[in-house]
């Protein structure tokens, strides 16, 4: 890890005794309404370490019954005989404790004037009209035994809160606040990407859930509320082309097997194990296979690191500066990242749009 | 004015039900349908498609660096994001002038092969066939399943299964053998795709001026040995979806009218052919034919064009039913395009899209989506063109226009031969995919194994080709260039699910106008402002109902079945709205229903 502070340890112990017992059977409701491309519902199929067939057949040891709410993998026939538990748990009738997973950014509904919606799940029975995301979220979240965010969109806005976007929409935890407790006392468990690298995600809810039966602690997160060992280090820490970098070895262009930073690579600054774990089953990845790391685990993406294929501001000076290594460029290094660590300032739920949309822009 | 021909029939009064459909969940964005069934003649009278989700990609991408746009506008889709990248890079390409190595051109069609073959398998065995399965027949036309219970399977030989019935509970969700061994495959297809593209959904490797793949035997040979793993999968697909469907056929006369509408279909072309391609917009109607996937437009069974040109010349972006301002009173951004022909105010090149929130009202405007058309230079009218899922429109077109001739896939004028090689137990299987007589749900859904077929065969010439480069030390994968000052480009392409465009306009080396146009919008238009229903709405409106079950345990299995068979963007199952229906009327209405406006 680069720098201490993202590793900073905030989630702990719940206080109180009875959420320390252990859970026999747990629902997990999936919403991916917010606005996403639902590529994170798609990449969680693509796990094999463990499988999400795994999951709901009850193949992994030591863990609670698992019901799955998931619009993918529903046998139900849908409508509302799918939402049946949705409803059900928002009138706190629901039978189990459920973990709450959101997917896609979370629109700000407060930057419409009169009627009108950016997203929707389901009609509201009584107007027949469209039932917002942010509805849903305002009842479920207070009752969720614990909230996952999947994928960068739910976690920190990502590419549909860049600048520019008239939705205004963030991250769930800039919704609910970054302070916000679930009924077992934990966090949000953030898992960033774009999508979320399949096994991330498997290994993060699994874990969840180990913790719901009782048999382990809550899963180490760091200030943004990301799993400690799965984005404690850095892209560039774990890449394959890292001893050319040390050798200033620099790719001119894409034809090369040398390190990318010189064409756009930010895997110096940004938190993610892509590069290590390969993207399904060790194959494929991003600067190991020849693509750019574009930071799309960061709170800070896209935004931050655009325009892509450009060489990053500072990589200049801490590739020329890689002789004289050491300190200076790991404290030089940490700047960058706590930079790139930190949402624009215009991801929030205010009555106000400041995302510089303007609806007749002209270059 | 619906684009379905009436159907002349001895009308009971009509017994009217309200059903909705919201959402219909595994899609990009949240889809709904909305209909009145008449349950005494057994039809759907009216259907309206909705969808609730606005994201804005053509607004937050104006002002950044052009070459941003493939990796911003891959976040379009969570499914096909590698078909937008690559449709992004050609627009780009076009605008920069630049044109990547063969090798890469190569690597993006194998990338996209696995792609097809992973998304049409996940598709349509874990999704669409749960429409077809033993416990969905069951629940909603048990004499059916009786019957298939009784009736042999004509292709057993090939995949192992006696009756019909036994392959219907294969596709049981979960416990199905093949429903099981389809999630597999769709792994393995895609460990395909990331050994090409990097990462998926998203992928990694790709830039506009080639791809940062290394071009390593290593990387071909991983690929070949997977796709080899995968290609009996393949036959035996084909096999057991023809024999189901040609079932359905056989034992409910009538099956042909479900989903069915006049043929017009649109496919835009895929895999490049690197030897003659070369990006530019003055020559896109000759190296537009020579992709491996010819390009099309087929209205009524006839061929209209196969020019990349026209195509582009003739799309329209309308309002009617959407949430959105106009914008045809501002300054264009493209008055002409490099040829000189004169480029409309609806053309993607000059839209604004300017969100307007409002309440949801099936009289007026109801969807975030607008409404695509074509303008047929031979009638002037705007066609809801429709993909057909991707696949019947695909194969309609290559086999039509006779185009496509390689080693192991032939177009014949009126069919498509896709050749196979030996794989674990299967010999080497010469498949024939023939232009059907309707474009309907069953025609949807059985092109699609057979567009598996076809792309499994066209990577297996793409290695070839790659490889035999690889070996003469032809490994150069990217070429360099300039963002221009001012540009316009656009791309064509096919997502999984069916025609894909982007167009650009550049002004100070920025982004000045980006729209992206998917397969989704095409399909699931609403009423534009002509009142021409999109495909979906045109689709189900008017076709009959077989569902055994009455109006208070009604499932909807064919409204499904046809919503499904256009693979609205995600792999898609329809979540039906169980509020018993509300019944609307009773009234004497003979004239509403098919001939419905
Ligand atoms: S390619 Fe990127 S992550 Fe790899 S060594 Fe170079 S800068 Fe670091
Ligand atoms: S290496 Fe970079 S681009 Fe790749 S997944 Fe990680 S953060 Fe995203």
């Amino acid at each position: 890890m680069t720098t201490h502070s993202s590793t900073a340890e905030v989630s702990k112990e719940p206080d109180r005794a009875e959420d320390r017992k252990g859970i026999d059977e747990i629902t997990i409701l999936w919403i991916s309404e917010g606005m996403s491309c639902d590529g994170d519902t798609v990449s969680l199929t693509a796990a094999d370490q463990p499988s999400i067939e795994d999951l709901v057949l009850g193949l992994i040891p030591g863990l609670p019954k698992v019901n799955l709410v998931n619009k993918v993998l529903s046998p139900s026939l849908g409508g509302e005989d799918f939402l049946a538990p949705y409803r059900a748990a928002v009138r706190g009738e629901l039978g189990s404790p459920f973990i709450l997973v959101i997917e896609g950014s979370i629109p700000n509904q407060n930057v419409i004037e009169g009627d009108g919606y950016w997203t929707s799940f389901g009609n509201d029975p009584e107007t027949g009209e469209p039932q917002t995301l942010n509805w849903w979220i305002d009842q479920l979240a207070p009752k969720a035994w614990a909230v996952v965010a999947a994928g960068t969109c739910a976690t920190f806005g990502g590419i549909h809160a860049m600048s520019g976007n008239p939705t205004g929409c963030m991250g769930l935890a800039d919704y609910l606040g970054w302070d916000y407790t679930s009924q077992a006392g934990l966090p949000i468990v953030n898992v960033p990407g774009c999508p979320i690298q399949p096994e991330n995600f498997m290994e993060t809810l699994v874990w969840v859930l180990y913790h719901a039966a009782g048999s382990a602690p809550p899963p180490p997160l760091d200030h943004m509320l990301r799993p400690q060992w799965l984005f404690g280090k850095t892209v560039h820490e774990g890449c394959d082309r890292g001893s050319y970098y040390e050798q200033a070895d620099f790719a001119k262009d894409y034809n090369s097997p040398k390190c990318l930073v010189k064409t756009g690579c930010w895997g110096p600054v940004v938190n993610c194990n892509v590069p290590k774990r390969g993207w399904m089953a060790g194959i494929g990845g991003c600067p190991n296979v020849g693509g750019i790391c574009i930071g799309c685990t960061m709170p800070g993406f896209p935004d931050a690191f655009m325009p892509f294929m450009d060489e990053p501001p500072g990589g200049t000076l801490s590739s020329l500066a890689i002789k004289p290594y050491g300190a200076v460029i790991r404290r030089l290094r940490g700047m960058t990242n706590e930079l790139v660590n930190h949402e624009p300032k215009w991801r929030h739920n205010k009555r106000k749009l400041t995302t510089g949309y303007d609806p007749h822009w002209r270059p | 004015m619906t684009t379905t021909e009436a159907r002349a029939t001895d009308r009971k009064p009509p017994q009217l039900v309200d059903m909705s459909w919201d959402p219909i969940t595994r899609i990009i964005g949240n889809l709904g349908i909305y209909t009145k069934i008449d349950f005494a003649n057994r039809e759907v009278v009216e259907c309206h498609s909705t969808s609730s989700l606005f994201r804005g990609y053509s607004v937050f991408m104006k002002g950044k660096d052009p070459r941003d746009a493939g990796f911003i506008t891959s976040r379009i889709c969570g499914i096909c994001g590698d078909n937008h990248t690559t449709c992004s890079d050609y627009a780009q390409q076009m605008a920069y002038g630049v044109k990547p190595p063969p090798l890469a051109d190569y690597i993006v069609n194998l990338g996209e092969a696995a792609e097809y073959i992973f998304d049409h398998t996940i598709f349509q065995d874990n999704l669409v066939f749960v429409d077809f399965c033993e416990a969905m027949v069951k629940s909603t036309n048990p004499s059916l399943l009786s019957r298939a219970e009784r009736t042999d399977a004509p292709r057993g030989e090939t995949h192992g299964y006696r009756t019909i019935a036994e392959i219907m509970k294969a596709f049981n969700p979960f416990e199905g053998e093949v429903y099981k061994e389809a999630l597999k495959v769709s792994r393995i297809t895609r460990e395909m795709f990331c050994l090409m593209e990097g990462r998926h959904v998203h992928p990694s490797t790709l830039y506009p001026g080639g791809v940062g793949t290394m071009p390593q035997p290593t990387a071909f040979t991983d690929y070949l040995s997977r796709l080899m793993r995968v290609i009996d999968f393949v036959k035996k697909a084909v096999a057991m979806n023809d024999d189901v469907f040609d079932f359905f056929y056989e034992a409910l006369p009538g099956y042909e009218e479900v989903g069915r509408r006049r043929t017009l279909l649109g496919c835009w072309g895929a895999f490049q052919d690197p030897k003659t391609v070369d990006y530019r917009y003055e020559t896109m109607n000759t190296w537009g034919k020579e992709m491996y996937v010819t390009p099309g437009i087929i209205v009524d069974g006839e061929l209209v064009t196969n020019n990349l040109v026209d195509i582009n010349l003739g799309l329209r972006i309308l309002l009617g039913s959407s949430y959105y301002e106009d914008w045809v009173n501002e300054q264009p951004f493209v008055t002409h395009d490099p040829l000189g022909n004169p480029i409309d105010m609806r053309h993607p090149w000059n839209q604004t899209t300017v969100p307007v929130p409002q309440k949801r009202d099936f009289d007026d405007k109801y969807s975030w989506v607008m409404s695509p058309r074509w303008l047929d230079p031979r009638t002037g009218d705007h066609l809801a063109l429709d993909t057909g899922g991707g696949p019947l429109a695909r194969l309609w077109s290559t086999a039509l226009s006779g185009i496509v001739d390689t080693p192991y896939v032939k177009a014949t004028g009126h069919s498509v031969r896709i050749s196979l090689p030996k794989g674990e137990s299967l010999p080497e299987t010469t498949l024939e995919w023939r232009i059907p007589k309707w474009s309907n749900t069953i025609e949807r859904d059985r092109a699609r194994p057979y567009f598996v077929a076809y792309a499994a065969a066209m990577a297996l010439q793409f290695l070839e080709e790659a490889m035999g480069l690889v070996r003469a030390g032809e490994t150069k994968v990217f070429e360099n260039y300039e963002v221009p000052d001012e540009a316009i480009g656009c791309g064509f392409h096919e997502a999984v699910r069916g025609v894909l465009s982007h167009h650009l306009v550049i002004k100070d080396k920025k982004i000045a106008n980006y729209h992206p146009y998917p397969p989704t919008p095409w399909n699931a238009s609403p009423r534009d402002m002509y009142g021409t229903p999109g495909p979906y709405e045109d689709a189900v409106q008017g076709q009959p109902i077989f569902e055994e079950n009455g109006p208070d345990d009604f499932k909807g299995v064919d409204i499904m079945r046809t919503v499904r068979s256009f693979d609205p963007c995600l792999p898609c199952g329809v979540h039906m709205y169980v509020g018993k229906g509300k019944t609307l009327t009773t009234l004497h209405s003979p004239t509403y229903g098919a001939n419905h406006g």
